[in-house]
């Protein structure tokens, strides 16, 4: 498989509310036929009083500040699925969103307390969790393999992997980053780590509107970035690649980036021999927005699935452009007690009725947060005994051992 | 309303805390700093009150490593003026540090009269809670600690709530000016969006006033003997068996204790 280039799109850091007509992006805002394939392909459609055929209809009629003083918007999860479906294909998810629930955040007259902890813990220690920043590589010592970390030993480096917050904390994300790395070292790949000088890329603060916090993030990951020599960013995470794809470029930043799991398929056929391990599994493959929909990797993780001895993959109901959110993105990670509150249905138990229809024994995955997300909800529907949640790169690894 | 809030920066315990080579004190390299919770909801409480009464919120804090931060936050979130005062170094004895931070801010200039001090009823530095006592005392002003809301301002007094175990509340009523120590405002501290701090650096000068000098000793009638990191303890029970008997167990616990 050959590289996937990443999307070719024009920049849009540089719209703004109020310049918005000037940008040919915004100005495809105004080609909206309001036929609503946006609110009805949305997970949170009903739920919220400001989908987004309702806010271009607000835009138009000069009304948006009625959509500023809403909370409606902390319903998005940034699934990019309104997007994907729009006939006019206005990029919603992209640039008219981002734009309006920065000023829905700006306006909220109250922070939800778990979202508010987990911002202000972002802001000072680099990650959602309130762990110290200083044990974000604690996890290396139980890798079972070299990892080489660059302010110990900054010699240039062929891939800087950022590892992301979920995979560094996270005790399942942590076992994703032990088989990632006994892949990477496996695959004699040259690789390195920023240890405890990375922090969140930030961009799930972004998409929720916390545009700032995004800002600091940004710059502090550009001027550590710039510190060392490498020829290429590898990241666990599916919003830190888009962070890096489509908004650090306005830092100038200029590496070519992957993430894990397309990086890994192309290297398939190096891989394909060392996979000698069967699992017998009936696996399905949940599409992460990001990964999916956003930049259309659909067959890179089913292509390592299906190099695996064993394994048998199905298909749910809605996959690939189709697939169903775990509701973790644009803030919605933090947001589980607020969606309860008001009544909403958790996507991620929506998403693995679906998963448990299929008759599959493993939820593969490739997005860092889908593995709590999954587990948690197959535990509150009761689902825990009949379905484990895997990251394509942990059945890679397991698939490795002798 | 003329609104003063005293806030510390105190020990973050989400990093390891290491003794240093005294025995006595925390190894200060390795210590980073936050500001003490408390004192975030006494400058929240502060905020309430001008909302509702209208005035100046002023901050004053000792400097300390990333205190800059805490000032520009506050500054987002409402307040006036922002103060650092000099000469007031971080692991100074409690005693010591209310006395200087008292003697300051009677100088800093146009600071005082004010109606209210408002700062943290606790820290983790301060668990008997003696800086805003210690503070009050100084200044010849009532006290009013562990407060939980200010419910009223009026005719030169002010009705404060606090609150007790089991969910009793007490009213009392203080002439001001007085010095409170607050337990919890009555909402949590508000968020403020990163873009308003980033803001806040550029518009708020934060102005730095030297603590009077000499600041005074630590009272010599108690001295810190020795610290010790916490013994780990084998004493945790698992409960074991079904769900429905883990539960059950569970249950008693908790009713035993008087929590159900
Ligand atoms: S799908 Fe596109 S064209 Fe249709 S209402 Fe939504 S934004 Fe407008
Ligand atoms: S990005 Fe997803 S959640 Fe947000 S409005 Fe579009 S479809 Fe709804």
């Amino acid at each position: 498989m050959n590289q996937a280039a990443p999307a070719v799109v024009t920049p849009t850091y540089d719209v703004t509310l109020e310049n918005l007509f000037e940008h040919p992006e915004g100005r495809r805002v105004l080609t909206c036929i309001q036929c609503g394939m946006c609110a009805g392909t949305c997970p949170y459609g009903e739920v919220m009083d400001y989908p987004p055929r309702r806010i271009i209809n607000m835009l138009r009629a000069g009304e948006l500040e009625k959509v500023f003083r809403s909370d409606s918007l902390l319903s998005c999860v940034a699934c990019y699925a309104c997007m994907a479906k729009c006939p006019r294909g206005i990029r919603l998810t992209e640039v008219l969103l981002p734009l309006v629930k920065e000023q829905v955040f700006i306006n909220l007259p109250e922070t939800p307390a778990e979202l508010q902890k987990a911002l202000e813990n972002t802001l000072r220690y680099g990650n959602p969790f309130g762990e110290s920043s200083r044990k974000r590589a604690a996890w290396v010592k139980t890798a079972g393999v070299p990892i080489r970390i660059l302010s110990e030993d900054p010699r240039p480096v062929d891939v800087l992997w950022f590892v992301e917050c979920q995979n560094s904390y996270h005790p399942r994300g942590q076992d994703v980053s032990r088989a990632t790395a006994r892949l990477f070292h496996a695959l004699g790949i040259d690789f390195a780590i920023l240890g405890n000088e990375e922090k969140c890329a930030g961009e799930c603060a972004r998409l929720l509107g916390e545009t700032g916090l995004f800002d600091t993030l940004m710059d502090y990951n550009m001027a550590v970035f710039a510190k060392y020599k490498f020829n290429r960013i590898v990241t666990s995470g599916v919003h830190a690649y888009d962070a890096f794809i489509y908004q650090y470029p306005e830092r100038g930043f200029r590496y070519p980036v992957e993430q894990t799991t397309p990086f890994l398929a192309r290297y398939l056929d190096k891989l394909r021999p060392m996979l000698t391990r069967k699992l017998p599994y009936v696996v399905t493959y949940h599409d992460s927005c990001c990964l999916g929909r956003h930049n259309g990797f659909y067959e890179e993780p089913r292509a390592l699935l299906k190099a695996i001895p064993g394994v048998r993959l199905v298909e749910m109901v809605h996959n690939r452009v189709n697939s169903i959110c775990c509701g973790g993105g644009g803030g919605g990670m933090w947001l589980d007690t607020y969606y309860k509150a008001k009544g909403h249905e958790r996507l991620s138990e929506r998403r693995v009725k679906e998963a448990i229809a299929t008759g599959a024994d493993v939820l593969a995955v490739s997005c860092p947060y889908e593995i709590s997300r999954f587990e948690d909800a197959l535990k509150v529907l009761g689902y825990d005994q009949k379905m484990v949640v895997r990251d394509v790169v942990e059945l890679l690894a397991e698939a490795m051992e002798a | 309303m003329n609104l003063v809030v005293l806030m510390r920066m105190v020990p973050d315990v989400v990093e390891e805390l290491e003794i240093a080579p005294d025995g006595k004190s925390l190894d200060q390299e390795a210590l980073r700093l936050i500001v003490s919770e408390s004192d975030d909801h006494a400058l929240e409480e502060a905020l309430l009150l001008k909302e509702r009464y209208g005035g100046r919120v002023t901050v004053v804090a000792p400097e300390a490593p990333e205190v800059a931060d805490v000032l520009y936050t506050a500054a987002a979130k409402g307040a006036d003026r922002v103060i650092q005062l000099r000469g007031v170094e971080p692991g100074l004895g409690v005693a010591a540090m209310a006395e200087a931070c008292a003697a300051a801010l009677s100088a800093i200039p146009d600071l005082l009269p004010a109606d209210l001090v408002l700062t943290g009823a606790q820290s983790i530095e301060d668990l008997d809670g003696l800086v805003a006592p210690l503070v009050a005392h100084r200044l010849g002003w009532p006290y009013l600690g562990v407060v939980t809301a200010v419910s009223e301002v009026s005719n030169g007094t002010a009705t404060v709530i606090k609150e007790f175990q089991a969910g009793y509340r007490g009213e009392f009523q203080v002439s001001l000016p007085a010095v409170l120590g607050v337990q919890a405002a009555e909402k949590p501290p508000r968020y403020v969006p990163v873009a308003k701090v980033r803001a806040a650096m550029k518009a708020t000068r934060i102005e730095e006033f030297e603590a009077p000098q000499p600041v005074p000793e630590p009272l010599q009638d108690v001295t810190i003997v020795a610290l010790a990191k916490p013994e780990a303890t084998g004493r945790a029970e698992m409960l074991e068996g079904s769900v429905e008997e883990v539960a059950g167990k569970l249950c008693e616990l908790l009713a035993e204790r008087g929590l159900l």
